[in-house]
């Protein structure tokens, strides 16, 4: 088990250096770099350009030097904290991000936990009534969950908590904390604004779990070991927590190495939307303006994020499957 | 026993036999229906099975349509693509009326007249009942360039002389927002078929490549599908359309955007035809070709992917839609496919903010056909799934 464990956490390792490769070369692929791009700007602008501070800039970060040289160094920084310096904020990204980060664990975090919270009762629901009238209104609903782009989703959302409760839901805490230090009225607040943003974000995840979890749980429903069970005089309550819906339950965990892909992306797109300071908003402008320290950050950041979220779900898998558990580490 | 009690027991089991001539094959034979049943053909079974699933055939013909308007949008719609209105900038919805002063009478569109209002210094519109304009078919409106070849000016329904038919209202440059919808169909539905086709062939030779040889090439194809599949979508889209050069023009952008879509896409399908080349390779008809000298290539493509391929197809159908939904968000964004193209999601980009869902609704309308198109292909491909499978 624990040999399971250690060659599962190694096998992140190549993964992450391949991912930062691919996000090196993505960053580096538009021709031209900030630099230049920043140098035109301000020579259009008709100001000078203070060469040493050029001259500083291209040496501290090594764009005079050959590729893969620049990818060392970057790569080698990220292990130490240096993210590297953001050209258009003026700043080291990591002072630029963090919060923006944590915020979008945060978000990411409770929509997962909303995702589960909805999906699996309604699932269960769905699969125990198939082709009632509530299964159908479910599986609609669902559908419809699948169809509406987020972004739509979002807008509408706006609107409506304008026109309705008259509150602005852009922003994700009350005026007076952004910026502040992290207290618990602060993260109370976060709690009361998120609520929107994550029904929006969980839309798309949560009718996909439910279709997934809904199927599995038939085929569960039709074998021999639940006919078994009711034959030998079981209430069918019982039956269902018994055996099927324990079965279902590793599904249900190792779900999560498909939404969690899923939400990241629905988080980043309704951020832009309702102007979120999590990752999105920043991302995309950074991706605009060639800022490609802070980009490269941000999509290392996400893909570190669902890296981690998928090894957490293959553990708890692993904790409640005994055919992995004890396979040891000869999964695949 | 000896011979003569075997005559004596012969004589006493006296039994009926029948006097009409004996047909062999009369025990078994088949009804008609049985007969057509086991002599069809794969897909002739996958075509009965998938006519039993209303919701998808209902789909296939709505998606059948909406492709079908794609090739003759010019015609359909009443305005081109960039036909704009100075005098009616962001026109509310008109619509089409049959009851004029209570009797019925062809449709018709009563004239729109504009003011403008001086406290909110918004152009407001209403209908002048005074007048009727009926519509007018089969008629000469807006000269286009049919399929860019030949020139016309052909359309089903165009507005009365003098009147205007904004059906779903105008845009910021008083361009009307159905023909915009339609023309953004193409686009928007072909870059699905593209974009699946391009991961089609990309999943079929790295997954085949991967399950047929299996060893290195297989570990090496596994990680780079597990790399490719710990990015999030949206973000990595995003970032390789900011790769894009900016001096591109709009069909090179295009066709990569669509490229894009797809270098993400085919992990799914590529993993499933592992898996399966993997437990097929081993069968004794590939055994048999094997020895007979056909090579790798021949084998993966003759022998061994026809036997799933339905299922295949099933499945990149129901990944169709993702791709949709993924040109729509980029588009939105901004990064995605640029005006003169335009897309659904060229459109929505138009509706970017939440003054335009207050002050011009009918700009989201484009969404609807987005819906209706992600929903259809969803049930389409799961009758296809059904229908392709064989234990169902």
């Amino acid at each position: 088990m624990l040999r399971y464990v250690i060659n599962r956490v190694l096998l992140m390792i190549p993964t992450l250096i391949a991912i930062s490769i691919i996000v090196f070369l993505i960053i580096q692929l538009p021709p031209g770099n900030y630099l230049e791009s920043y140098i035109a700007e301000l020579q259009a602008q008709g100001e000078s350009v203070d060469p040493q501070k050029i001259a500083f800039l291209r040496k501290e970060y090594g764009l005079d030097k050959p590729m893969v040289e620049q990818y060392l160094y970057w790569a080698w920084g990220m292990l130490h904290g240096d993210f590297g310096y953001s050209f258009e904020f003026n700043l080291p990204v990591s002072k630029v991000i963090g919060d923006r980060m944590l915020l979008t664990i945060i978000v990411s975090g409770i929509t997962i936990v909303f995702t589960w919270a909805v999906a699996f009762p309604i699932a269960i629901y769905s699969a125990t009534h198939q082709y009632s009238w509530g299964d159908y209104g479910l599986s609609l609903l669902g559908f419809l969950g699948i169809a509406i782009p987020n972004f739509m989703l979002a807008l509408v959302m706006m609107y409506l908590a304008n026109v309705w409760f008259e509150t602005s839901i852009g922003g994700l805490m009350d005026p007076e904390f952004v910026g502040k230090p992290w207290t618990w009225p602060k993260a109370r607040s976060v709690l009361e604004h998120s609520w929107i943003p994550v029904i929006i974000i969980s839309a798309h995840s949560t009718a996909g779990m439910i279709r997934r979890l809904r199927a599995n749980l038939l085929d569960e429903l039709q074998k021999q070991y639940v006919v078994t069970a009711r034959a030998k005089g079981l209430p069918p309550r019982k039956v269902l927590y018994k055996y099927p819906l324990r079965m279902a339950l590793n599904f249900f965990v190792s779900d999560i190495g498909s939404i969690l892909p899923h939400i990241i992306s629905g988080t980043e797109i309704t951020a832009v939307v309702l102007s979120l300071p999590t990752a999105g908003p920043m991302l995309l402008n950074a991706l605009k303006s060639q800022d490609m320290y802070l980009a490269g950050s941000f999509l290392m950041f996400l893909a570190l994020m669902i890296v981690v979220g998928v090894l957490v779900s293959d553990l708890a898998l692993m904790a409640l499957d005994p055919r992995i558990r004890l396979q040891g580490g000869v999964t695949r | 026993m000896n011979p003569p009690a075997i005559a004596q027991s012969a004589r006493e089991l006296e039994h009926f036999v029948s006097e009409a001539p004996f047909d062999a094959t009369s025990a078994t034979r088949l009804t008609p229906q049985q007969e057509r049943f086991y002599l069809a053909s794969q897909w002739m079974l996958m075509w009965w099975k998938f006519k039993r699933h209303r919701l998808a055939v209902v789909s296939a013909i709505v998606l059948l349509l909406m492709y079908g308007s794609a090739l003759m949008t010019e015609i359909l719609v009443p305005y081109n693509l960039h036909t704009r209105h100075a005098d009616f900038i962001y026109a509310s919805p008109q619509s089409v009326h049959l009851i004029h002063e209570g009797r019925l009478v062809a449709p018709f569109v009563y004239e729109l007249k504009k003011t403008l209002n001086m406290e909110t210094l918004r152009r407001e519109y209403w209908e002048d009942t005074s007048r009727r304009y009926p519509l007018r078919y089969f008629c000469s409106g807006d000269p286009y360039r049919f399929w860019g070849l030949v020139d016309m000016s052909f359309h089903l329904t165009c507005p009365a002389e003098g009147a205007t038919l904004f059906l779903l209202g105008t845009d910021r440059l008083g361009r009307d927002v159905l023909s915009r919808i339609f023309y953004g169909a193409r686009i928007s539905l072909t870059i699905g078929l593209i974009g699946i086709a391009l991961s089609f062939v990309l999943g079929i030779v790295f997954g085949g490549i991967a399950g047929y040889f299996g060893g290195l090439p297989d570990l090496i194809i596994q990680r780079v599908i597990e790399v490719i599949r710990s990015f999030p979508e949206l973000p990595l889209w995003m970032a390789l359309s900011a790769v894009l050069p900016v001096t591109w023009g709009p069909l090179l952008v295009y066709f990569g955007i669509t490229g894009i879509l797809a270098l993400l896409d085919w992990t799914s399908l590529a993993r499933s035809v592992r898996s399966k080349l993997l437990a097929l390779r081993e069968e004794d008809y590939c055994t048999a070709a094997r020895l007979m000298g056909a090579r790798p290539r021949r084998i993966i493509a003759r022998h061994l992917l026809p036997g799933f391929m339905s299922h295949l197809i099933a499945s990149a159908t129901l990944s169709i839609p993702g791709m949709i939904l993924g040109e729509t968000a980029l588009s939105f964004l901004g990064i995605g496919l640029r005006p003169p193209i335009t897309s659904w999601g060229v459109l929505l980009n138009e509706a970017q903010n939440i003054n335009v869902v207050a002050l011009y609704p009918w700009l989201m309308l484009p969404v609807v056909p987005v819906i209706i198109v992600i929903l259809a292909f969803n049930f389409f491909g799961d009758g296809l799934r059904d229908a392709a499978d064989p234990y169902r």
